[in-house]
């Protein structure tokens, strides 16, 4: 039992990083309706930077506040210069633009940095902490990423930016009409998207370690959580990407072991997509023909 | 002026094909190797291409199948003997019925969803090849090796030439029949299924037939390639077939020209030779390339070296007959 709750715990300490990144996508599709094939190396991108920062001597929260600034201004550049062009291009130009997007920032951050794995510092060894069930940096992360859940609602409830923002996503003709910049709302909702995946990248890096392909699993699990929970809701991905973390978990040790975790996510996808595409939470469209 | 045209035309593929037969005379045995390669990668991209080009299903796992191919090819030379020629139409059957059956969900997906369960199927390809439950049969993380193939009646020929003209034949036949499916109703129905679904139907086409039979034909040309890349590079193993091998079929087809049979060549040849320029430059300059190209072509040339030779072919020409100016502007667009 004890280990099962272990698993479940630790599953928790995950789903945590999944929910987060899983916000960042939701972040961009509900304003674009695109998914973001290059979240996860956004973020694997932004710890590189917090990397740097560290190496250079930087105090570990110092290095943390100066990577989410620079990720957001990341983000807000890569959808004016990048994503812009493509606004209403098609389908497959859109994707094809993500993908190499993906593409360019695996093989910078390989060209800057090097393919030889890093290990990334944890700011959360307190002894007081030291239990059987979670780690030190897992309890820590669970509650970075509810930390960030507590701002990203308070600024989106509660600030008038919040407030457009979310006007933005929802009816861009009429929130133009009454004075929005909603090109620049889009590029702020991609810099939040990029801060977001920072933190998420600086949270899994301890455990999975420095590399400029350690997104490439984390991700999928990422998008199973924003597609369980509901791709357009920010709650639903949240609990997606919980749900996905403890799935996973148990999955890995008691059902078909950890080789083939990530055809777990596969599997979620695909199922998903199948049976209830619009996700647990999600709201269903219907189209006029 | 049509039947001149044609006769030019067809004198021009008799001349491309007997410089390709005559290619591995003039070059080093490493290079003929490298052809072969790209040879297969352009069979693979036929394939991508009537699927995401001619039919507007975006994959980004083709690898898998490729890799499907491969392993279906290296398993039956390997454990049951099979010769190598053999194992061709079974690596194309067998890779037929994933695509046919992946196809089956897919006609519930549409654009980025199913850019996206595509993008799951070749991020966890490796994961499911290295399965130990499989090793038996795949040889888990080693993968396989087999021998190539000598040539036959006692030609005078190196392996590697005789692996080139083999694989050379297999294309010119797949070509042929590609475009023989797409030049006529079957290409027309492809075609409308991507750009108006709902008028598509209402016209009869039958779409989830053709969207499915899309999926399969499309696999079965992609899995032909890898069982030739396969026999070609004598070596199977998982970590070869990672998602960036999928996205360098789609870097292919961008390239090539999206929705032209033609461009597969050039895609093919870009896939094959750019990487090895590039890794000179670091590990890491391929891709950069890759991703910088993939931007240059979607902004500035979204129709792919293929149309941009026809468009200059059209310039051209009109410069001689003036009364066939008006071409020249009416070339046609790609609607992506």
């Amino acid at each position: 039992m004890d280990a099962f709750l272990h698993q479940v715990l630790s599953g928790l300490a995950t789903g945590g990083i999944y929910a987060a990144l899983a916000l960042a996508l939701v972040m961009i599709y509900q304003s674009t309706h695109h998914i973001n094939f290059a979240q996860g190396e956004m973020a694997m991108f932004s710890t590189y930077i917090a990397w740097s920062f560290i190496d250079a001597g930087f105090p570990y929260w110092v290095a943390f506040v100066l990577t989410v600034l620079a990720s957001l201004l990341i983000g807000i550049v890569i959808e004016r210069v990048v994503i812009r062009p493509v606004e209403h291009a098609p389908v497959l130009s859109v994707v094809i633009v993500f993908i190499a997007l993906l593409v360019i920032l695996n093989s910078t951050a390989g060209w800057i940095f090097s393919y030889t794995i890093k290990t990334f510092p944890s700011p959360f060894d307190w002894r007081g902490l030291q239990n059987s069930y979670l780690s030190p940096h897992e309890i820590g992360s669970i509650g970075v990423t509810l930390m960030v859940l507590l701002v990203l609602y308070g600024f989106f409830r509660f600030t008038s930016l919040g407030l457009a923002m979310r006007a933005a996503a929802q009816n861009p003709v009429s929130s133009r009409l009454v004075g929005i910049r909603v090109g620049w709302m889009l590029a702020l909702g991609w810099g939040l998207a990029a801060a977001i995946g920072a933190i998420a990248g600086m949270m899994i890096a301890p455990v999975i370690y420095l590399d400029p392909n350690m997104m490439s699993g984390v991700m999928l699990y990422a998008f199973a959580a924003a597609l369980l929970g509901g791709i357009d809701n920010p709650f639903g991905a949240v609990l997606g990407g919980f749900i996905v973390g403890v799935v996973e978990n148990i999955a890995g040790a008691y059902i078909v072991g950890t080789e083939l975790k990530l055809s777990v996510a596969l599997v979620l996808i695909v199922g998903v997509l199948l049976f209830r595409p619009s996700g647990l939470f999600g709201r269903r469209y219907v189209v006029r023909v | 002026m049509g039947q001149a045209n044609s006769i030019w035309r067809w004198l021009g593929v008799a001349l491309v094909l007997a410089g390709l037969v005559a290619l591995p005379f003039f070059i080093s045995d490493y290079r003929s190797f490298q052809y072969t390669q790209a040879i297969g990668y352009a069979i693979v991209l036929m394939g991508l291409n009537i699927l995401t080009g001619y039919n507007g299903q975006i994959s980004l796992g083709h690898g898998a199948f490729y890799a499907i191919g491969a392993y279906v090819a290296a398993i039956l030379m390997d454990k049951y003997g099979v010769p190598y020629w053999a194992t061709l139409p079974v690596a194309g059957a067998v890779c037929f019925g994933f695509g046919f059956l992946f196809g089956l969900p897919a006609l519930r997906l549409q654009g980025h969803y199913l850019a996206l369960a595509t993008f799951a199927l070749a991020v966890a390809t490796p994961q499911v090849l290295k399965y130990k439950g499989l090793e038996d049969l795949t040889g888990g993380v080693q993968g396989i090796v087999i021998m190539k193939p000598d040539p036959p009646f006692g030609w005078d020929i190196s392996a590697d030439q005789w692996l080139y003209f083999f694989t050379l034949a297999v294309g010119v036949v797949l070509f042929f029949l590609a475009w023989n499916l797409l030049r006529g109703r079957s290409g027309r129905a492809l075609v409308a299924l991507r750009d108006h679904p709902i008028a598509a139907e209402a016209m009869g086409v039958n779409g989830p037939l053709y969207k499915t039979m899309a999926f399969g034909v499309s696999a079965l040309y992609t899995g032909i390639g890898g069982a030739l890349g396969a026999i070609a590079v004598q070596f199977v193993a998982p970590d070869s077939f990672t998602a960036f091998l999928s996205i360098s079929f789609l870097v292919g087809i961008v390239v090539g020209g999206l929705a032209t049979l033609s461009g597969a060549i050039y895609g093919a040849l870009f896939i094959e030779f750019v990487p090895n320029f590039a890794d000179d430059v670091s590990k890491a300059a391929p891709w950069a390339i890759y991703g910088l190209v993939l931007l240059v072509f979607i902004y500035l040339m979204p129709g792919g070296v293929a149309w941009m030779l026809h468009y200059l072919r059209v310039r051209v020409l009109s410069v001689f007959r003036p009364a066939s100016r008006h071409a020249a502007a009416t070339v046609p667009k790609v609607n992506l």
